[in-house]
């Protein structure tokens, strides 16, 4: 018998609600891949065994000088690495801070912000180190988790789809919100994974897969300018979890700072 | 005098995030506890700034992936006092359902997977004894139980997407409400087995003078509503104040070994406890009816002073919680209409707090004339423990130094696991330094 590959669970800046999934998954991971070995997972095991690890799962943000030596010690330690949710994929929610000004940050939550140590933005891994695979949502799903592990454990492409949430709408045949009701949705725009369940329950995408390929925002934005949506709305609803992703945090910086809207 | 010594050891695993623990002993005196937060801070207050009020729910689950409910529900009802939204007695329970699922997920996840680990010599729930096998089936159904009342409510089970400040995005649905029955009625008896086997560990003989800090409702173990309470551990009545009046009794301190905020009790900055041990106490004679008689015949006295305790406590909340949902569930015939009562923001401020599985969490804030939020203020349980933790570890060090580093390490981690800490954060261990002067 082949021996176990080896995973390993790292934390940077994040809730450890991706982390809560990979527990989620521990009955399916268990019986897909007996053979894996978690390696080191301090959330969930004492003893840690050290590396070189085959698959590494990296959940949290780069948003401290400590944790830049850390990443690419791990990186160095893993085979194939993996960032897992929107913090490790996108800097997540504490990259709002990277619209504004580091010390004034600091000093409205903290008395001593000297005591503080924290960078001026909070980054996606891929900003330190390459990564292998890049696992969205905010959180994560447990499903893709599960077919991410299995396919790396038998050597083929994970199959995570790249197609935005609409698809997900009909697909549940969920009455499209922006028809209906006027809602600017960010579903065309976002990336698939959660199985639509905001339109499900009558509200907006508000993005926590991350921005489709080609999600031609610009667009969509201007759509719902001109139905009537103002400006500011827009421009909040894109800057959330995957704010800093390269094309919601562009789309927020036209909306702010551009001029008009482009007239669809 | 001997040379000072330094010792670095990985240890505070099987917690959420992480820590570290600095201990100065010098003569055989402990001089020096300092619980380390090192969390990376991630700003959510000042990040809250600038938002819209209906953003906020969503906004603020991403603090804790562990208990996302507490944290909307919290803020929801907050700015409903905001706003002057009075939702009914429909919402209410419906909400009350929802903590019930997020108390049982994550209690059932400290207990079985983080905790129990302790008291039966194993490193991990990957590594369970034969003999325990059962209790660690039996947990992951309650914690897969709790998570499908998150998702049956919320849409999902973390971070769920459909609490809503003024109620629900959607109505949820009765039917799969009641579709839970099954599932309840076999955790209530699920957790009286499991409380069976945690009252029996072998438990550290370590009791401690508590002033313990919860909510207290009338006639309901307290979830999402009642008024702030304090008892001591002579039984005198301390506080009980309106949720309102957090601010007059609790103040906040930076420490500089810590990126979390550390609370202490006014007059006099005392250090308190809250969570599980902490509700259990001041709020017995509150408990359901089923749990109440568990906790009076697992062979545990309550109240009780001894932190170790907490697992036995999370047990029987875990007894409580299935109890409740249950008849919730019962009483669910129809979907709730209107689900949300929408308001236009506008200016105001509005504070609350709830029971999060690890104890009081505090919400205020603060609309401005725009309709956004123009300040936000966020007390989490753990750094309300912080002083706590710190002064537990000094009076169980002096029982510890004679064993090796290891040894007393490991101790003084068994203690802090206790607390359920959150601690959402970028290290990974516990770093315990022991200068032996």
């Amino acid at each position: 018998m082949p021996k176990k590959p080896r995973l390993a669970v790292f934390k940077f800046a994040s809730c450890d609600g991706c982390q809560l999934q990979v527990l989620d998954a521990q009955d399916s991971l268990l019986a897909i891949a007996e053979r894996v070995e978690i390696a080191h997972f301090p959330e969930a095991r004492s003893q840690s065994l050290a590396g070189p690890y085959d698959i590494g799962l990296v959940e949290g943000s780069i948003s401290t000088p400590a944790d830049i030596a850390r990443i690419q010690e791990i990186r160095r330690e893993c085979r194939f690495l993996v960032t897992i949710g929107a913090c490790a994929t996108a800097g997540g929610i504490q990259a709002l801070r990277n619209w504004c000004r580091i010390d004034e940050v600091v000093g409205s939550v903290y008395a001593s912000p000297v005591y503080v140590e924290s960078l001026a933005q909070s980054t996606p891994i891929s900003e330190h180190v390459p990564v292998d695979f890049e696992l969205r949502g905010c959180p994560i799903d447990t499903g893709q988790l599960v077919e991410l592990i299995t396919a790396v454990v038998i050597g083929r492409q994970p199959r995570v789809p790249r197609h935005s949430v609409c698809v997900e709408c009909k697909e549940a045949g969920t009455v499209c919100v922006t028809v209906a009701h006027g809602i600017a949705c960010l579903g065309p725009a976002t990336q698939a994974g959660c199985g639509a369940i905001c339109p499900a329950h009558g509200r907006e995408c508000f993005g926590c897969y991350g921005p489709a390929e080609q999600p031609n925002l610009v667009s969509l934005t201007g759509f719902y300018e001109h139905r009537g949506t103002p400006r500011p709305h827009l421009a909040r609803l894109v800057r959330s979890f995957n704010a800093w992703a390269p094309d919601f945090r562009h789309e927020g910086d036209r909306l702010e700072h551009g001029t008009g809207a482009d007239s669809p | 005098m001997n040379q000072p010594r330094n010792f670095t050891v990985k240890a505070l695993t099987r917690v959420e995030g992480a820590g570290g623990l600095r201990v100065r002993v010098e003569d055989g005196r402990v001089e020096l506890v300092e619980f380390n937060i090192y969390e990376p801070p991630r700003f959510f207050e000042r990040l809250l700034r600038g938002r819209e009020v209906r953003e906020v729910p969503d906004i603020v689950a991403r603090i804790c992936g562990i208990c996302p409910v507490a944290y909307q529900v919290t803020a929801c009802q907050a700015l409903e006092s905001a706003l002057g939204i009075v939702v009914g007695p429909e919402i209410r329970l419906l909400r009350r359902l929802l903590a019930c699922g997020e108390w049982l997920q994550s209690h059932a996840l400290h207990i079985h997977m983080l905790h129990a680990p302790d008291f039966l010599g194993c490193d991990s729930c990957f590594t369970y004894p034969e003999a325990y096998a059962e209790l660690l089936d039996r947990g992951l159904r309650m914690k897969a139980i709790g998570s499908r009342i998150i998702q049956v409510l919320g849409g999902r089970s973390v971070h769920p997407i459909n609490v809503a400040v003024g109620g629900f995005h959607r109505a949820p649905d009765a039917t799969a409400v009641r579709g839970l029955i099954p599932d309840l009625e076999w955790g209530m008896q699920a957790a009286f087995d499991t409380l069976a086997t945690v009252s029996t560990f072998a438990f550290p003989d370590f009791t401690q003078s508590y002033e313990c800090v919860s909510l207290r409702a009338p006639e309901s173990y307290p979830m999402n509503e009642g008024r702030i309470v304090s008892s001591t551990s002579t039984g005198t009545a301390g506080l009980d104040i309106p949720i309102d009046d957090y601010p007059e009794h609790f103040v906040e301190r930076q420490v500089p070994h810590s990126t979390a905020l550390s609370s202490f009790i006014l007059p006099g900055e005392r250090p308190y406890l809250c969570g599980p041990l902490a509700r259990l106490n001041n709020c017995l004679a509150d408990l359901p009816d089923g749990a109440r008689r568990a906790a009076d015949t697992c062979g545990i006295e309550w109240p009780s002073r001894n932190i170790f305790h907490s697992i036995a406590a999370r047990a029987i909340e875990v007894a409580a919680s299935f109890e409740e949902a249950l008849a919730i569930a019962r009483i669910c015939h129809a979907s709730i209409a209107p689900c949300r009562i929408d308001s236009t923001p506008h200016a105001g401020t509005g504070s609350h707090a709830t029971e999060a599985p690890r104890g009081l969490l505090y919400h205020r804030y603060e609309i401005g004339d725009d309709g956004l939020i123009a300040g936000a203020t966020i007390i989490p349980p753990t750094s309300q423990n912080q002083a706590q933790i710190e002064a537990d570890v000094r009076a169980l060090l002096p029982g510890l130094l004679s064993f090796s580093d290891n040894d007393a390490a490991a101790g003084c981690e068994r203690l802090i696991r206790s607390y359920d800490p959150c601690i959402s954060c970028a290290t990974h261990f516990l770093t315990l330094h022991i200068d032996r002067c």
